[in-house]
Formats: C-alpha cells, structure tokens, sequence
C-alpha cells in the first residue's frame, strides 16, 4: 500500500519541526528516511504513524489513496518499531506478539486457537521458533527487534514502520539483521519506512532513500542515483566523505570531490587545464585501501583514496610532487 | 589491611561512627518504640485488652479505619491521575501543579485543618449553606475524611512520578499503535509496570492517614465516641492521666506501623525480584 505526504507541516511551540514536506512512497517500497538528529525524519515517521498529528490545516497523509490525516494511530492499521523496541517486559514473547489480537473488541477478536497459530506463524517468520515462553530481558537485542516485528506484523498492518531500526545494537549484529531484513521485506513486499542516521544502512537497504536535513527533504532518489548525483551540498557531504574545494572561478561554490573519484598522476603528466599540482603530506597505506592527504599549491587540503596496486605503480611518498585530476566532481551556483 | 579500599577509613573511626549510630538509633527510635509497649502493658495485659475494647477506643478504631478506608482509595485514584496527567503529557502550568501536589507536605497540618474550617465552619465561608441545607462537614465524618485526604495527597502522586517519568511513554504508544484502548493501555501496560510503585506509595499514604492527628484534631471537634480518631483519642486519654489505656491504644497503632513498615519491606522485597534482568 503507497504512502503518499502531501504538504505536512509541524511545529513544536516556535520551532519546526517539519517544514512542508511532501513525499510519495511507492507500494512495496523499502523507504529510508536519511538524516542528522533533530532533520525531522523521526517527527515524519510518527505523523505517518498517527503518533503525532501534523499542524491543523496543513496537509495530508494518504495510504493507497485513502485519507489517514485524522484517524488516531490505533485505528491506522501500521506496524511500528520503536527504536528500544517497546516490547511489554511483564509479558512473554507470545503475549507480547498476541497483543495487537488480544485487545480487539470480542466481535473481531479471533479465537484463542487462531491467535495461537498465528502468533507461531510470526515466531517462525521472524526465527525465533520455541522462544515464545520467554520474557523479553531473557533475549539478545537482536531477538527482541525481532520480538518487536513480529508483533507489529500481527495486526496486518498496511504499511510498516521502523524508527532506527539497527540504532541500539552493535555491529556485528547490526550487519546480520540488515542483511535479514532486506531479504524479508522482499519476501512480505510490505510498504516499508524507516528512519536511520546511518548513510551506509540507507544506501545498502533501502530502494528509495529520502535525505533530510532541518525540517526539509533535500533529495530523493533510488541509492545510486542518490549518491552519484547529489543535488545539493548537503546530500554530498552527508552521504559520504567529501572534498570541498575553492578555486578561482567561483570562490562561493567549492568543488566537490569523493576521495576516491581523485585521479593522481606524475606531476610530469599535469595538464594545466583540468589538473592541480600537490604534494604528498600524510599517507595511510594499511590496509586495501591506501589514504591520502595532499596539499595543493594554494595551500587546501584534498584527501585521496587509491587502490594498494595504483600506489605501488606510483610509488609515491611523503614530500612527492602530484598532479590531481578531479573526476566527477560536484559544484552547486 | 591487605585488601583495604581507598575509601575505608580507620578502624578507631568506623567504630566511632557505627557506635554512633547505634546509639542514635536506639535513643529516637526503639526505646520510645519499646516504651509504648511497655507502659501499654505495664498494669496487666487485662487493662490493656480492656482499653482497647471500650466504647469510646473501639469507636475511634472505627473511625479511623473508616477515614483511611475511603481517604486511601481516593488518593490512590488522584495520585494515578495526576501522576499519569504529568509523565505521559506535555501542557502549560505543568510545573506549577507539580509543585501543588507537594503542598500538603509544605503546609503545616494544623494549618490545612484550619482551612478546612474557615470553609465549610458554621462561620465558614459556605457555613450558612451548609446549614440551611443541614449539611454538616466540620465536626464530623466528612470533614475528617477532607483533612486526611488532604494531608496524604501527595504520597501516591510522588512515588509513581519519578517511576513513571523514568519509563516513558514507548511502551503505552506502541500498545496505541497496535489497536489498544486508553482503559486497555492502562490495564495491560501502564498499570503492570507501576504496580509495585503504585503499592508501595498506597501503603506509605494508608499509614500516615491512620496516624494523622494535626488537621484532623482540627477538624474533628473531638467528640469522645464520635468523631475521635484513634490519635485523638490517645491524646484525650493521656490528658486524663489514663496512662495505661493511652499507651494501649499508642501501641496499636505503633503496631500498625509496623505491620505498615513489614508489608513495605515485603513489597520491596518482591519487587526487587521481578525487576530482575529489566
């Protein structure tokens, strides 16, 4: 089921949170919603959740074409995450996941048997088979996030929404369930949005990623598109380290350049018109990248990433002279 | 001293202190403790059970499991309500109602007591009212039950304050998102998270409305059979030189106390064991 946020505005007293934001997520999509703490992503999720409720008047939020803007967050029909995943303590694992089923009025309530067989379905779904007896404190963190998709997916939720969903556990962890997650979103091809910090985890996950930045959506695109083609300075800074370099044409707008899309030649086989002249200041070559830190003739920093193999052929040290091609730069007028 | 701590002081000064406590403990609080009990039985434990059991000790023992019957329920309904009213949401004049919960323990009782009077007194502000309708609350059951409502207020609120502040809202807003009711949220989630809270500050409020004597001394107008609590009528005792009978009727209420103090260690104690591993 699509989400579509049409113009949503919110405020906290005098400070906005969410500065007109507009956003169509695809049916079936895997969304991440990209940004620093305190760009509004987290407000956004809780308006599409009905957690929050946007400024009086000032927009709407649609699921599959159907007006959510005022229905209350128990009637909305959404799977939501929390970030410390929530689950009820004095619970076990089946009660916690049965809970979305147990509170239905008796008329819609299915019986304790099918509440049952479900709640083993959803155990089995998230891999957690035969835990259902247990509490929520005797589970790792990965378990629990499970615990707390699992009943999230009870209710049969429309849409699924996860608030950082990997922030609380460490990074081992953090990489397996990643890699879980993507290949069962693809398997229930829920609509799916989530909320992350973390430019990596948007960029490996997500098929559309929303960047976002004081209370406004910067860009939006599919991954690749996204970080090859940044449309503002902020979404190239934030999605990767980044060289921001003045020259004399427009000392405004520097030139932006990925460390990896830095070209070094001989500084023999300068060509005047499209390269610099550096030195070699500090050079990191452990492991299979090898990092770079040049000083130009104006005296800028510009860092560098090549491959063991390219530096070998250079044979480069500290104190030698370079010519810096920038490929693929970036530059905002 | 092989494994002494940076933070271990001299033996000659940890027994001085730890002397010093002893000795403190026993002077304030178990020889008074001890004394009520002794004089309580010092002329036979025939006058004793005989003090308890007059018409006069045995109505105020009604009265004041009477007062605290309904007092106890009452603040524990406001002290949820209020307690829920400022952790789970954010409004103007917040602080301020924070800081009216705490007034009961500000203001003297004798002071809340006379209040009281100033209102609903026969010179009271809606004393001619009450009159004309033939409603009394001063000197009487209602104005007692106001006094001790009053003055164990806060103790309900200011124990789920803090616990509920520090559990956040996570819990109730996912039980939200997943179709629950406000009464179901508070039946299956809230409540099961604060019960021991909630029981601890139910009990600390039951033992002072028990014990309370300044606002309800006001209020009460001291009618022997009628309207004495239990404090009130120690007191009305013990300025009649009826020694024994007074310290009988201190001793069961010091004994209530510590009933009150056993069922809190038991709480803490239970409770202690379910927080395990949260």
């Amino acid at each position: 089921m699509s989400i579509s946020i049409q113009s949503i505005h919110k405020t906290f007293g005098s400070y906005t949170a969410l500065d007109n934001i507009s956003l169509e997520v695809p049916d079936g999509s895997l969304t991440a919603l990209l940004g620093p703490s305190g760009s509004g992503k987290t407000t956004l999720l809780r308006i599409v959740a009905g957690l929050e409720f946007a400024d009086p008047g000032s927009g709407h939020v649609q699921f599959h074409g159907e007006d959510v803007t005022d229905i209350p967050a128990g009637q909305r029909g959404v799977g939501f995450v929390f970030q410390h995943y929530a689950l009820f303590k004095h619970m076990t694992v089946a009660e916690n996941i049965a809970f979305g089923l147990t509170v239905l009025p008796s008329s819609k309530r299915p019986a304790k048997k099918d509440i049952d067989d479900r709640v083993n379905e959803l155990l089995g779904l998230v891999k957690l088979d035969g835990l259902g007896k247990r509490r929520p404190h005797e589970l790792s963190g990965g378990q629990r996030q499970r615990v707390a998709l699992a009943r999230a997916l009870a209710i049969r939720p429309k849409v699924l929404l996860l608030d950082e969903p990997f922030g609380a556990l460490d990074a081992q962890v953090r990489k397996d369930l990643r890699r879980w997650l993507r290949i069962f979103h693809d398997e229930i091809g829920l609509t799916t949005l989530f909320v992350t910090h973390d430019q990596e985890e948007a960029l490996e996950l997500a098929d559309q990623v929303v960047v976002m930045a004081n209370s406004r959506i910067e860009q939006v695109g599919p991954p690749q598109q996204v970080y090859d083609h940044p449309e503002t300075p902020f979404v190239i800074r934030f999605l990767g380290n980044v060289n921001a370099i003045k020259d004399s044409r427009n000392p405004e707008a520097p030139i932006f350049v990925r460390p990896h899309d830095v070209g070094i030649l001989f500084a023999a086989e300068a060509d005047p018109a499209t390269d610099r002249l550096a030195r070699v200041q500090h050079l990191f070559a452990a492991g299979p990248v090898a990092k770079l830190s040049l000083r130009l003739e104006d005296g800028q920093f510009l860092d560098a990433e090549l491959s063991r193999q390219q530096l070998d052929e250079l044979g480069l040290d500290v104190g030698d002279p370079v010519a810096v091609r920038m490929q693929g730069a970036s530059r905002f007028e | 001293m092989a494994n002494r701590s940076v933070t271990t002081e001299s033996a000659l000064v940890r027994w001085l202190l730890i002397g010093l406590a002893i000795v403190i403990l026993t002077l304030f609080l178990l020889l008074p403790l001890a004394a009520v009990f002794i004089e309580a039985f010092r002329r036979g434990s025939e006058v004793f059970i005989k003090a308890l059991t007059e018409d006069a000790a045995l109505s105020a023992i009604k009265l004041t499991l009477l007062a605290a019957g309904i007092s106890v329920p009452l603040n524990t309904a406001f002290g949820l309500a209020a307690a829920w009213l400022i952790t789970k949401f954010r409004f103007k004049g917040r602080s301020f109602l924070l800081s009216l919960i705490d007034l009961p323990f500000a203001v003297s009782p004798v002071i809340a007591g006379l209040v009281f009077v100033l209102l609903f007194g026969a010179r009271g502000w809606f004393g001619p009212w009450l009159k004309a309708n033939d409603i009394q609350i001063i000197f009487a059951l209602p104005g007692i039950i106001l006094a001790t409502v009053f003055v164990t207020f806060p103790f309900v609120a200011r124990e789920l304050i803090p616990l509920m502040e520090s559990q956040g809202s996570d819990q109730e807003e996912a039980a939200v998102t997943l179709g629950a009711r406000g009464w179901q949220v508070f039946r299956h989630v809230t409540l099961p998270n604060i019960k021991w809270g909630l029981l601890y500050g139910i009990l600390l409020c039951n033992a002072r409305a028990m014990g309370e004597f300044g606002a309800v001394s006001v209020v009460s107008g001291h009618i022997r059979g009628k309207t004495n609590t239990l404090p009130l009528h120690v007191e009305v005792l013990y300025n009649e030189y009826q020694f024994s009978a007074a310290f009988a009727c201190a001793a069961l209420l010091a004994l209530l106390a510590l009933l009150t103090l056993g069922l809190k260690s038991l709480v803490e104690h239970l409770s202690g064991h379910s927080a395990k591993g949260h």
